[in-house]
């Protein structure tokens, strides 16, 4: 806001740095001069959330690496010398498996704000798709990493979704093949997965993280009324809605990482396996290659998904419809073609729409973690899976059909935020 | 939207309640691993009974004094049969190649075991043995059928017996009961409260750091509240000035 901020320094350390390197003029742009609108809300704490639990993956994972035996003989039991003789390494390993599951929770809480809020319309739709990538990198870098303890699940975990690509006619087996590098899940697939989970995936996500910021700070951030912030300027070209991201929200951030720290660590020191949900306990049992656990269930990050494939009687259709579940999503700036953003202005049927949609992606999560015989109100698991799988998809197709066609009624979008 | 949230919370909330099922009637072992008399008693039971056969490969020996309250010295005169030297693992006496000889099956480590099938299984599993002389071993386990372990507890719980009954087409265990003739060395009290021990004594072995982890996390989310607090008054100081 003050001239400080503004001018270049030109004396001193940081002078000589700035005259060889953009230090301040980077600080500004993206930092103490970014304007954000000053309107965010709940949701908008997720973003710098996910950046911090990248970090802390990346932190905890290298000290692990440090005592991780990438071995079909030793990777089971070095886990648990991690868990028991590592000074301290319990905690970590806690932290970097408390903090899988904290990636996807926030990370679907994000992606759910800018469903809410449109910020995947134009034009922000590469801010998006960098985002998308960003989600399927972390969904090969969360499968890759689960079979690193090396328990029951993670084995039999694996055996399952590499066989889904065996599914692919003519290529199939030769693909899963190639994927295993083995007739079975074995050390080899371990080693292998071991380098992507630890160097080449952490490395892209690395990248696309930035991408999708750059992304961002290039067009400006979206807000809960959806509104154009640069629209209205003040006489010195600042957006009049607009506030600098540092120390306004740098600050405000501080206080939502606070509060998500108290539950990151009332799961890590009280309930770190959460009831099954986030270390399933078979997985407390090394990998038996001939024996089969009772029930095998993917994490519940990926348990919509798992949903979805069980929900299609034939095999191959049910990876094609996976993967189209997930496809969908990239397309979704096309696919809707409204003129409004928010949530707050646009028609009932959309609201209506994107909260099944929700309870769709709920209730699938919530089917993938039982048995497909299982009884739920009368209907078994499989014929709900159906049932929300329709839904899911519905959602795409009425999107389309709801905006392209005109039937939208919106409400007026005002000319500046609204809280 | 914070309705939303509430509910999305909610849900996840739920959902975690309905998926921590699993085996509807185990028993409860409510295990408390902070106390150290049952681990103390648990440890007993442990080294006298269960690790001539079961291994837990991945506990130092190093790790009991601690959690039990008591002296390296201590657990070395009390508690190890056999030679000790610094850093040893719990190894179990028998040989894998004897087990399979003698019982069909190596008789599993126990580590992990109150984590894997969880400590209410434990717990139940000891206390589910019956006499059934067409079993091998003379035994048989309503939790696990056809258990080939023999009930090496029966000393202290006497013969338990099978009341069985038709179910359908099939006859199942019904009940099992200790007639007075054949009673052990422990009252029915005395001997739940036995196995609760041992199984208290795995779910420590299972994770050494159980009862330390939550101590700290005691001061670390007190730690984290006040932080909150004072980042909140500066995020309100900052913010006086945004209409």
């Amino acid at each position: 806001m003050s001239d400080a901020t503004t001018t270049k320094a030109t004396g001193g350390l940081l002078g000589w740095v700035d005259a060889r390197f953009p230090l301040t003029k980077m600080w500004n742009e993206h930092i103490a001069e970014y304007y954000a609108p000053k309107n965010f809300n709940f949701w908008y704490y997720f973003g710098s959330l996910a950046l911090i639990v990248l970090v802390n993956q990346l932190l905890t994972g290298i000290w692990l690496t440090m005592n991780y035996n990438p071995s079909a003989e030793g990777a089971f039991a070095s886990v648990e010398y991690i868990m028991r003789d590592v000074e301290w390494g319990w905690l970590i390993r806690y932290m970097h498996s408390t903090g899988a599951s904290a990636f996807f929770v926030v990370v679907y809480l994000h992606m759910f704000r800018a469903l809410m809020y449109g910020s995947y319309q134009k034009p922000r739709e590469l801010i998006w798709i960098f985002g998308m990538m960003i989600y399927l990198l972390l969904m090969a870098e969360a499968f890759m990493g689960y079979l690193l303890p090396w328990g029951q699940m993670s084995f039999w975990g694996a055996q399952v979704i590499i066989s889904l690509f065996g599914a692919i006619p003519g290529v199939g087996e030769q693909l899963a093949l190639w994927i295993r590098g083995d007739y079975n899940i074995s050390g080899v697939t371990l080693n292998r997965f071991f380098a992507l989970h630890v160097v080449a995936l952490p490395l892209a996500l690395v990248g696309l993280v930035v991408f999708h910021i750059l992304a961002l700070h290039e067009v400006g951030s979206n807000n809960p009324d959806g509104v154009d912030i640069k629209k209205n300027k003040d006489s010195s070209g600042k957006p009049k809605d607009g506030i600098p991201f540092h120390p306004y929200y740098t600050v405000k951030d501080t206080f939502g990482l606070g509060v998500f720290l108290i539950f990151f660590a009332a799961v890590v020191f009280f309930a770190p396996e959460m009831g099954g949900l986030f270390l399933e306990p078979p997985n407390f049992e090394p990998a038996n290659p001939l024996q089969t656990p009772e029930h095998i269930a993917p994490v519940w990050y990926f348990t919509a998904f798992y949903s979805i494939l069980r929900a299609v009687p034939d095999k191959f259709g049910g990876v094609v419809l996976m993967g189209l579940a997930i496809f969908m999503l990239f397309l979704l700036p096309w696919i809707d073609r409204g003129k409004v953003r928010s949530i707050r202005y646009r028609g009932l049927g959309h609201k209506v729409a994107l909260g099944l949609f929700a309870a769709a992606f709920v209730f699938l999560s919530y089917l993938g973690l039982k048995a497909p015989s299982d009884i739920i109100v009368g209907f078994t698991v499989t014929l709900w899976a159906q049932i929300w799988t329709v839904v899911y998809f519905g959602f795409f197709v009425f999107l389309y059909v709801y905006t392209a066609f005109g039937f939208e009624r919106t409400k007026p979008v005002p000319e500046r935020v609204t809280d | 939207m914070k309705k939303i949230a509430l509910a999305l919370l909610l849900l996840l909330v739920s959902s975690v309640a309905f998926s921590a099922g699993g085996y509807a009637d185990l028993m409860k072992a409510r295990v408390d691993v902070s106390d150290e008399a049952s681990l103390q008693r648990g440890a007993a039971l442990f080294t006298n009974l269960c690790i001539s056969c079961h291994s837990a490969k991945y506990v130092r020996w190093n790790a009991l004094p601690d959690a039990l309250g008591v002296s390296m010295e201590m657990v070395e005169d009390n508690l190890i049969y056999g030679s000790y030297q610094e850093g040893n693992m719990m190894r179990a006496a028998m040989r894998e190649a004897d087990a399979e000889r003698w019982f069909g099956a190596s008789a599993p480590d126990l580590s992990l075991t109150a984590r894997s099938r969880g400590a209410d299984w434990v717990y139940t599993y000891l206390n589910s043995f019956y006499r059934d002389p067409d079993a091998s071993a003379g035994w048989n386990n309503t939790l696990l059928v056809n258990s080939s372990m023999p009930h090496v507890l029966w000393t202290l719980q006497g013969v338990p017996e099978a009341k069985f009954e038709e179910v359908g087409d099939e006859i199942a265990v019904a009940g099992i009961r200790v007639s007075e003739q054949q009673a052990g060395m422990l009252s029915e009290e005395e001997f739940q409260q036995a196995t609760r021990d041992i199984t208290n004594f795995m779910a420590f072995l299972a994770e050494p750091v159980r009862a330390k982890r939550q101590e700290i996390g005691v001061w670390v989310i007190g730690f984290l509240v006040i932080f909150t607090i004072l980042a909140y008054l500066l995020k309100r100081e900052y913010w006086r000035d945004i209409h």
